[in-house]
């Protein structure tokens, strides 16, 4: 951490773009997310979305724009940007043949994180969440929502600064939804965490939410869900995305 | 990130490798049949044909059995060097691969922790084939059991690195069991695993040289001189430069700004 020059911006997004060979992705995609705030990052399948994660975590390089997460470039201070960051992917990265209290140990090392220090305050949120007596219970064993919920407790552990959450929702009943969603609305407000929340539900997105609309790898619109509602003359986020996408959306 | 954090990732993923071999039960099986099936049924049919003329590191005439044990020791880290690639295709297929990559750890660390992992796994299986070859009357000196430990782990890596070369090459797991069989086979039988490479030379002088050259062969070869208390410096040097050159590789191909985004269309 910085300590007292920590900057406002937990992401910073400027001018960032991306190309697959003979496609461009990412064209110019520029926003930021302030530290506390959940920004959703809504966009059809096929915007960009999941690139725009993988460019932010240093799975692919970023050749054209800036990524800084808390003020540091991505590109050249990949590590100390990486520790401040907690991902929630697209695709379940839970390892099925472990148990629940063998992931959480395995993620840990991986942070550079000693499980012991961190023992009480797992079992604390392992009852939250009420798997606690599923602890060495097999990961295969939970359902998809407690999956997905472990993910996220589990992206949480070493107290990131910036949490980015691609999709997370998706396959799940509405009451794991809600529940997921809560728990991360949570954390962006006690714990003064920047979420970046990318999905293509639009139900998801409140009033006072931040929004990126990104639409075929560019970004439509940006700013509070209330203001782009009002911009767009539209009464609901639904009406609001097929006036800016010009297509149908569900 | 202190020296003590950097030993617990490796930890971290050591018993993560670990406690996924042991609760699948098929792979930690079918991993020791397939050696056992050579050396009690292919072993024993063939013994009367590939008589073994007396070579280093052998002091005596020796049968068939033993000739081979060696050669089916480094069978079984090439095998665990691919599984392990396979399960880092599957890895990333499933997305716990990326879970590897966001670590704050240097990736080449990563990496490395990674393949010593894999290569630990193999090298217990081999330990565990060893002692099934001794009740079958395969018993180099007690010595060599200890001495065999570093070329089966330097082998061992050598041929996870060309697997996680490998791995960061292939973009769907379909695409797996193609480049198994352009591997896997030809590097086994174009090598001294089975029988001697004079035998060889008597058939075809360039398939001699293709296999001599061949980096399983040096494995082999390393393994098998151990084994008996003997080194072969050209079978470690050979391991050796292997190693480095498939590890370079595996980085290359791990490197964010390059072989990574070969696969982003399964992003």
């Amino acid at each position: 951490m910085n300590g007292a020059d920590a900057p406002a911006a937990a992401l910073e997004l400027e001018g960032v773009g991306f190309d697959y060979p003979g496609r461009r992705v990412l064209d110019e995609v520029s926003f930021s997310v302030s530290v506390g705030v959940f920004c959703v990052l809504l966009g059809a399948n096929g915007a960009g979305k999941t690139t725009l994660f993988s460019l932010i975590t240093r799975l692919f390089l970023c050749r054209s724009g800036q990524i800084r997460i808390l003020g540091r470039d991505v590109r050249h201070d990949a590590q100390r940007s990486l520790s401040q960051l907690g991902v929630v992917f697209q695709q379940p990265t839970l390892d099925l043949d472990l148990t629940v209290r063998q992931n959480l140990r395995y993620y840990c090392a991986l942070q550079g994180l000693v499980y012991g220090d961190l023992r009480v305050r797992i079992d604390e949120a392992l009852g939250r969440l009420g798997l606690l007596e599923r602890a060495d219970d097999m990961a295969r064993q939970l359902s998809g929502g407690q999956r997905r919920r472990l993910e996220l407790l589990r992206a949480m552990l070493h107290r990131p600064r910036l949490l980015l959450a691609d999709e997370p929702t998706v396959g799940l009943d509405i009451h794991s939804r809600q529940a997921i969603i809560q728990q991360v609305r949570d954390s962006c407000t006690q714990d003064g965490v920047g979420v970046l929340w990318a999905t293509h539900l639009v139900d998801e997105v409140r009033l006072e939410d931040q929004v990126v609309v990104i639409h075929r790898g560019r970004v439509l619109a940006q700013g509070r869900a209330a203001q782009i509602l009002a911009d767009t003359g539209s009464a609901t986020v639904h009406d609001a995305f097929t006036a800016l996408t010009g297509g149908p959306h569900r | 990130m202190s020296p003590r954090r950097y030993l617990g990732c490796l930890l971290g993923i050591l018993a993560r490798e670990g406690l996924r071999f042991l609760h699948q039960r098929e792979r930690f099986f079918g991993a020791l049949v397939r050696p056992l099936v050579w050396l009690f049924i292919f072993a024993a049919g063939f013994r009367s044909i590939l008589g073994v003329s007396i070579i280093p590191p052998y002091e005596t005439y020796i049968l068939y059995e033993e000739y081979i044990v060696p050669g089916l020791a480094a069978m079984i880290l090439l095998f665990g060097g691919m599984q392990s690639s396979l399960s880092m295709v599957y890895d990333r297929e499933m997305g716990s691969m990326r879970l590897l990559m966001v670590s704050p750890f240097p990736r080449w660390y990563l990496l490395l922790c990674k393949l010593i992992a894999g290569s630990l796994v193999s090298v217990t299986q081999v330990y565990l084939f060893l002692a099934i070859a001794w009740f079958w009357d395969v018993r180099p000196p007690p010595l060599g059991y200890l001495l065999v430990l570093p070329a089966l782990l330097l082998s061992g890596l050598m041929l996870g690195a060309l697997g996680l070369f490998l791995s960061s090459v292939i973009r769907q797991l379909e695409n797996f069991a193609g480049v198994m069989n352009f591997v896997i086979f030809p590097m086994f039988f174009a090598s001294s695993a089975l029988y001697p490479l004079w035998r060889i030379r008597d058939s075809s002088v360039a398939l001699y040289e293709i296999c001599r050259f061949n980096p399983f062969t040096w494995a082999v070869e390393l393994i098998r001189f151990s084994l008996y208390a003997q080194m072969n410096w050209i079978a470690l040097a050979g391991v050796g430069a292997a190693l480095a050159l498939f590890i370079a590789a595996a980085l290359y191909g791990y490197d964010p700004g390059r072989g990574m985004a070969r696969y982003k269309h399964s992003a």
